[in-house]
């Protein structure tokens, strides 16, 4: 049984096709990188996924249930997305905006208990925000805007994260942090990245979807997926590929 | 816990201010006749002017701050704007229209006058609604344009009304219109419509905490977004037209308190929604009693006094955040 799944996806957004027949298994533990230029339909397909856009064609599943059958509740309780821009309007502290997570976990006329303040505050430390807990939201950096957002995606406590550019605003040493946490022993947890960076998706994703852009579709491990030629047709630039190590880089070759 | 405390600092303030209230006026009156008028059977003479005026009026003005109050915090959640007004799609502006028409015909009666305010109300949150609504894609700015273009327009059929009215009408007309309570009658329909409101807003409130940061991540975390958008809107429109219908048009009241209540720290919707209802309620009472006071026995229009306030504050409040 696969986490989440789907069969001859098609999802089309204003007359442009991002994917036609597209099937996809992503089992517990896997990490799967979504790679393609700018506009080619990354995110959509990563909303659609999430439920939040119709699809043409297809079913996606979860947890082998129809998800258009399922209540937008029950889809919070295993998917989450982190979004690739937060919107503040209102004002309000960081504990109050992370603790929106426990949202689909809390009835209506609850309010949240001790320990999902606890979930808070340790979901805070593992992205580095220790001590930001009363800090007023709208006083924030970008890239820590980012990790709150990462925390409230952490306390949310799903089986499927969708991830729409993780490590944006985010300084070299917190993309590598964040990639790890979110990558790493996650034996029930599926993940699927969005990124920019092929270096990050060949260190940290054990799967890869290309998107070149006319809905077609390239699938596979990594290390048969992410080619130098395949990336070269992918981002229509030249990239060749060098060693370090034991591990392949990706660099963008000059014309 | 201190949001707890805060609101019932707030009511304690709410219930002193209605005490204080029923003294003062054009007739200064002594304890004595305060308290025979409350609480004894045969009330008569100057005892009449509380139980018969004062009281009922305080209670009608509390109310009409209450209910403004919290349909602002609504619908600013709602436009996704923390400074939009209840007043900004238009509700006011039906409501208007139809007791102005209701004048020219020659209406007089309270009970005819508020009948056609709350008609004329739910007429154009029903127009803004569906011409806001259309094909179910319904995004705050759209909401927000439609509700201003349609306001302009009240505000066009307004002046027309003025226009053509004969100057015997002008007076009553311009009072209502700047918003007054001397007409208000029905003081318990207010109050139930306070309670419902405050009832039905409360059971959305922890939804309300999750729709302030977004849209998409709102629907990330569970929340029906179609549905959620149209209780806000339904209710906090029925808020509204439960003001009008009290004392015309009040500006800025809706605005500003659930601004201050979010300046004082208060931004949780279940602390947030019952510390507004009564800082509404405070601050309209407060208002209409330095309406009727000030130039006594003459009245001023309440709805200039919350101006007086509500402009300075306003204008304070951008700059402030400017700044930031």
């Amino acid at each position: 049984m696969s986490l989440l799944s789907c069969n001859k996806l098609e999802i089309k957004i204003a007359e442009k096709l991002i994917c036609q027949e597209l099937s996809l298994r992503i089992n517990a533990g896997e990490n799967w990188a979504i790679l393609g230029m700018n506009g080619c339909g990354k995110t959509t397909l990563l909303h659609s996924l999430a439920g939040l856009l119709p699809s043409q064609a297809g079913d996606i599943l979860i947890n082998d249930l129809n998800l258009s059958q399922l209540s937008r509740r029950q889809v919070a309780q295993q998917v989450s997305l982190l979004l690739q821009h937060q919107e503040d309007y209102f004002p309000g502290t960081v504990l109050e905006a992370v603790l929106i997570g426990r949202h689909p976990h809390i009835k209506s006329w609850q309010w949240e208990s001790d320990n999902d303040k606890q979930l808070v505050l340790e979901a805070l430390q593992l992205v580095g925000l220790d001590d930001f807990a009363d800090r007023a939201i709208l006083t924030l950096s970008g890239g820590e805007r980012q990790r709150v957002a990462l925390a409230t995606l952490l306390v949310q406590q799903t089986p499927i994260r969708l991830l729409d550019e993780p490590v944006n605003h985010l300084d070299i040493h917190h993309q590598h942090e964040v990639m790890k946490l979110l990558s790493g022993n996650s034996n029930d947890i599926a993940n699927v990245f969005v990124l920019h960076d092929v270096n990050l998706a060949a260190r940290y994703c054990d799967h890869a979807l290309l998107m070149p852009g006319n809905g077609e579709t390239i699938q596979g491990a990594c290390s048969e997926v992410l080619t130098p030629g395949n990336l070269s047709t992918l981002y229509q630039h030249p990239i060749k590929e060098i060693l370090h190590q034991d591990q392949r880089l990706f660099i963008a070759d000059s014309h | 816990m201190r949001p707890l405390s805060f609101i019932i600092f707030l009511a304690i303030l709410s219930l002193c201010l209605i005490i204080t209230s029923l003294f003062i006026g054009s007739v200064p009156l002594s304890l004595q006749t305060v308290w025979s008028s409350l609480f004894e059977s045969n009330v008569k003479g100057s005892s009449l002017i509380v139980s018969e005026l004062r009281l009922p009026r305080a209670l009608a003005a509390f109310a009409t701050g209450a209910l403004l109050a919290q349909a602002g915090a609504l619908m600013q959640v709602l436009v996704r704007n923390p400074l939009a007004d209840p007043y900004i799609l238009g509700v006011s502006g039906g409501a208007a229209t139809a007791v102005l028409i209701g004048m020219l015909l020659g209406l007089s009666s309270a009970f005819s006058l508020t009948g056609l305010a709350f008609i004329g109300a739910l007429i154009a949150m029903f127009l803004v609604f569906v011409l806001a609504h259309q094909k179910g894609s319904w995004t705050p700015t759209r909401l927000l344009l439609t509700g201003v273009v349609i306001a302009a327009g009240w505000g066009a059929a307004i002046s027309l009304i003025l226009t053509i009215s004969p100057s015997s009408n002008l007076h009553g007309m311009l009072f209502w219109l700047m918003g007054d309570l001397s007409y208000s009658y029905s003081v318990s329909f207010a109050f139930t419509a306070l309670m419902i409101g405050l009832v039905l807003s409360m059971l959305l409130s922890s939804q309300l905490n999750v729709l302030i940061r977004g849209d998409k991540l709102a629907a990330t975390l569970g929340i029906n977004l179609k549905q959620l958008h149209i209780k806000i809107y339904i209710l906090a429109s029925l808020l509204t037209a439960a003001a009008v219908v009290q004392a015309g048009s009040i500006g800025f009241v809706g605005f500003i308190v659930p601004h201050l209540i979010r300046l004082a720290g208060l931004t949780d919707h279940r602390v947030l929604l019952p510390a507004a209802t009564f800082g509404g309620g405070i601050l309209v009472l407060a208002a209409d009693t330095a309406a009727r006071t000030i130039i006594a026995p003459q009245q001023l229009p309440v709805g200039i006094i919350t101006a007086l306030i509500g402009i300075p504050l306003f204008l304070y409040l951008l700059q402030r955040d400017a700044k930031q």
